[in-house]
């Protein structure tokens, strides 16, 4: 390197590539050989890569680079204030019976988290923990798929790795309460967050997720967090993901799940909280038989940018995927759809639907929509449509002339069009309570 | 004190005119046909009763007892008691029809002055004026007209005007498109909700509902204005002879 100040050294990527080598040492290394060298790998891609330009295609409607010029605070091991359970039961979903797991800042909180009362043979805990008492399983899922060579920030994060969730559910077992997941970001510092969660479902298991995210400070924080779900033989999996974080958060949260022959995958991704927020949901059959559900809401206020992008990859023959993601945008808030399907020339009898509807509310508002299907085998069903619009006026003119308010008018409609969404989530109590949250919103 | 009095009243949709001077005095207790050619302008006036704002009044006053009812929104006529039963009523997929039904009552209730009902008092009101139209009660755990039949879709709006019991009622055409029993089912439905403050004006292509509902008035629209008036035998008269000898009379010919 040349000493030549300026124009190198204020390139982001720069920050990123010296915090490393700085925690390289003891923060980073300390936990396995295996993550030390994928760690080491991960950071020269990362290198090689550099975060997404302007002219980057997969980012071309959400201004990343802008974003991480910001000097966030680069730290694999932010403090983690102490917490009480009156301050967690603000974020509880009324009614849930859980099984609760409690991140502060990226952070596993042992003390706050399920442990003793969990199935035999499930493992819950953090992904440090995982890594020194859990090798065998660590190893085997840890960045096992993960496409790090050409993501960034999968790279970025892969190498950063430090603490998140691991969680395991053994062969055959199910789990009947759901797992909840509390991400909360409590700090009074700038920081850059890479929290990263495995999730492996053994064969012919069965996993009830919910992973919500709230915001107890009002820091501007940036997140980078990564998950990795593995579906086993016939196993089942339904995730749901709240972003709830409040204006000052900003985040790329991606999912990669990875199904195997016979799996039944659910995702449900719902927006309604934070700065710039970027959904990344990715699928991956790797056997036949494989069925995969995404469900996506979004609701933009403000100056919100909420981006969905999903991939899904038809890399075997006979798998199922379908795709509704809807979104209402208000304000000057952005969205963004972008659903990417991909049949390789093998996968035939593909079943691939896809959806996007979005109502925008102002002029201020934005909404860019993009299906990309690549479809390389012939015996293959895909279908897939975008609708963007306002408010149906005729609609909203009946329901005003039996007597209901504009606003009553409005939030009827608007309810009844995320219900379209809402309606799929099969745990009742979760379904409910984002019900209530989506009726306030729209001032039901 | 009339409770509907139109005069003159102009009306235009982008540019074109299509209301040119309309007259009508309807009473308390009176029941009001209007008939008329394709495109002569009824589904207009009522629309511009109920409060669409695509509609430009550029002449004209509508008094509904005694106050501008041009004034005020949809919602508010709609609490004032007045109510459209729509030629085209439109699908609300999503939009739950008994949320939606107990929204509109609470709201018209609140407007009188009276309490909310109980849900268990609502459902057996929904239940007695479903029956009292015909109408499958399971339709109303269903979005709002989605997927209902042209007839059911006719037979659900009497099944809310029944429920939210206004002074004035139009209905567009609510009698096309049914079937025979359908139409006896919504005439018998209007007629039970006849009541001595409470009046109607059904726009219809068909003598034969007027033999179900006997109006007490009919009137003729031709061009954007009523051009005649006269009692139920007009529409017999209408029913043998068309419209031509009208439009003549009128001066418009065919
Ligand atoms: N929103 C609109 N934009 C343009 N033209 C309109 C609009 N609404 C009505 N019109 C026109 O105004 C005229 C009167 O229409 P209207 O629907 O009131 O007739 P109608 O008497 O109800 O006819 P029908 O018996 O066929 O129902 C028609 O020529 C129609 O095309
Ligand atoms: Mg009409």
């Amino acid at each position: 390197m040349t000493t030549t100040l300026t124009a190198t050294t204020t390139r982001p990527e720069d920050r990123f590539l010296h915090a490393f080598e700085a925690y390289a040492g003891e923060v980073l290394n300390g936990t396995s050989e295996h993550l030390a060298t994928l760690r080491r790998k991960a950071i020269e891609r990362f290198s090689a890569l550099g975060f997404p330009g302007r002219k980057s295609e997969a980012w071309k409607y959400t201004p990343i680079a802008k974003a991480l010029q910001h000097p966030y605070k680069i730290d694999p091991m932010p403090a983690v204030p102490t917490l009480n359970e009156a301050s967690l039961a603000a974020y509880a979903i009324p009614e849930l019976d859980a099984y609760r797991v409690v991140l502060v800042n990226g952070r596993f909180v042992p003390e706050l988290s399920a442990g003793s009362d969990l199935p035999e043979g499930v493992v819950l805990t953090s992904l440090e923990t995982a890594a020194r008492e859990h090798a065998d399983l660590f190893e085997k899922y840890f960045a096992y798929y993960l496409d790090f060579e050409n993501e960034p920030f999968l790279a970025l994060n892969t190498a950063f790795a430090r603490d998140g969730f691991f969680l395991y559910v053994p062969e055959g077992a199910a789990l009947e309460r759901p797992v909840h997941v509390l991400n909360l970001i409590d700090t009074s510092e700038e920081l850059f967050l890479q929290p990263r969660h495995v999730v492996a479902v053994a064969p012919g298991a069965t996993l009830k997720l919910i992973a919500s995210g709230h915001s107890q400070s009002n820091a501007r924080t940036f997140t980078n967090s990564v998950m990795e779900v593995f579906v086993g033989q016939g196993a089942e999996v339904h995730q749901y993901d709240l972003r709830l974080e409040g204006d000052r958060a900003s985040s790329i949260y991606t999912t990669q799940a990875y199904l195997e022959g016979g799996a039944r995958y659910t995702n449900g991704t719902l927006t309604l909280g934070g700065a710039l927020v970027r959904n990344n949901v990715q699928v991956r059959f790797n056997d036949q038989e494989g069925e995969a559900h995404l469900y996506g809401l979004f609701l933009g206020r403000g100056t919100m940018h909420i981006d969905n992008h999903t991939m899904i990859d038809h890399a075997v023959p006979n798998c199922v995927s379908n795709e509704l993601y809807k979104g209402i945008l208000d304000d000057q808030a952005t969205g963004v759809f972008n659903g990417k399907v991909l049949v390789r020339p093998h996968a035939q009898k593909t079943n691939a639907y896809q959806s996007n509807k979005s109502i925008v509310l102002t002029r201020e508002a934005r909404m860019y929509s993009k299906p990309e299907l690549e479809i390389y085998a012939d015996d293959v069903r895909c279908t897939h449509g975008a609708a963007c619009g306002q408010l149906d006026e005729n609609g909203i003119f009946y329901l005003r002339t039996r007597g209901l308010t504009l606003q009553q008018a409005r939030a009827m409609m608007l309810l009844a069009f995320a219900r379209d969404v809402l309606d799929q989530i099969t745990i009742e109590p979760l379904r409910a309570y984002l019900d209530a949250l989506v009726a306030a919103r729209v001032g039901a | 004190m009339a409770l509907l009095e139109i005069r003159n009243l102009h009306a235009r949709v982008e540019e074109k005119e299509i209301l040119k001077g309309v007259n009508l005095t309807v009473n308390p207790g009176e029941i009001h046909a209007i008939m008329g050619p394709n495109g002569s302008g009824k589904s207009t006036l009522a629309s511009v009763l109920a409060g669409r704002e695509d509609y430009e009044v550029t002449e004209g006053e509508v008094l509904y007892d005694g106050k501008n009812l041009l004034e005020m929104d949809p919602d508010e006529r709609a609490r004032e008691g007045l109510f459209m039963a729509f030629q085209y009523p439109v699908e609300l997929p999503g939009v739950n029809m008994a949320t939606f039904l107990r929204e509109a009552l609470k709201a018209i209730r609140e407007h009188r002055g009276l309490p909310p009902l109980s849900p268990a008092e609502f459902m057996k009101l929904l239940k007695e004026k479903a029956a009292l139209v015909g109408l499958d009660p399971s339709l109303k755990q269903r979005s709002v007209n989605e997927g209902f039949s042209g007839g059911e879709k006719k037979r659900s709006e009497i099944f809310q005007l029944a429920l939210l019991e206004p002074r004035l009622a139009i209905l567009d055409e609510t009698d096309s498109g049914l079937d025979i029993d359908a139409l006896r089912a919504v005439a018998n439905g209007v007629n039970k909700l006849r009541a001595p403050d409470r009046a109607f004006v059904i726009i219809t292509h068909y003598q034969r509902l007027l033999n179900y509902i006997v109006p007490d008035y009919v009137h003729v629209m031709v061009d954007g204005r009523i051009v005649r008036s006269g009692d139920k035998n007009l529409a017999l008269e209408l029913e043998e002879k068309g419209y031509d000898w009208i439009k003549e009379e009128v001066g418009l010919v065919a």
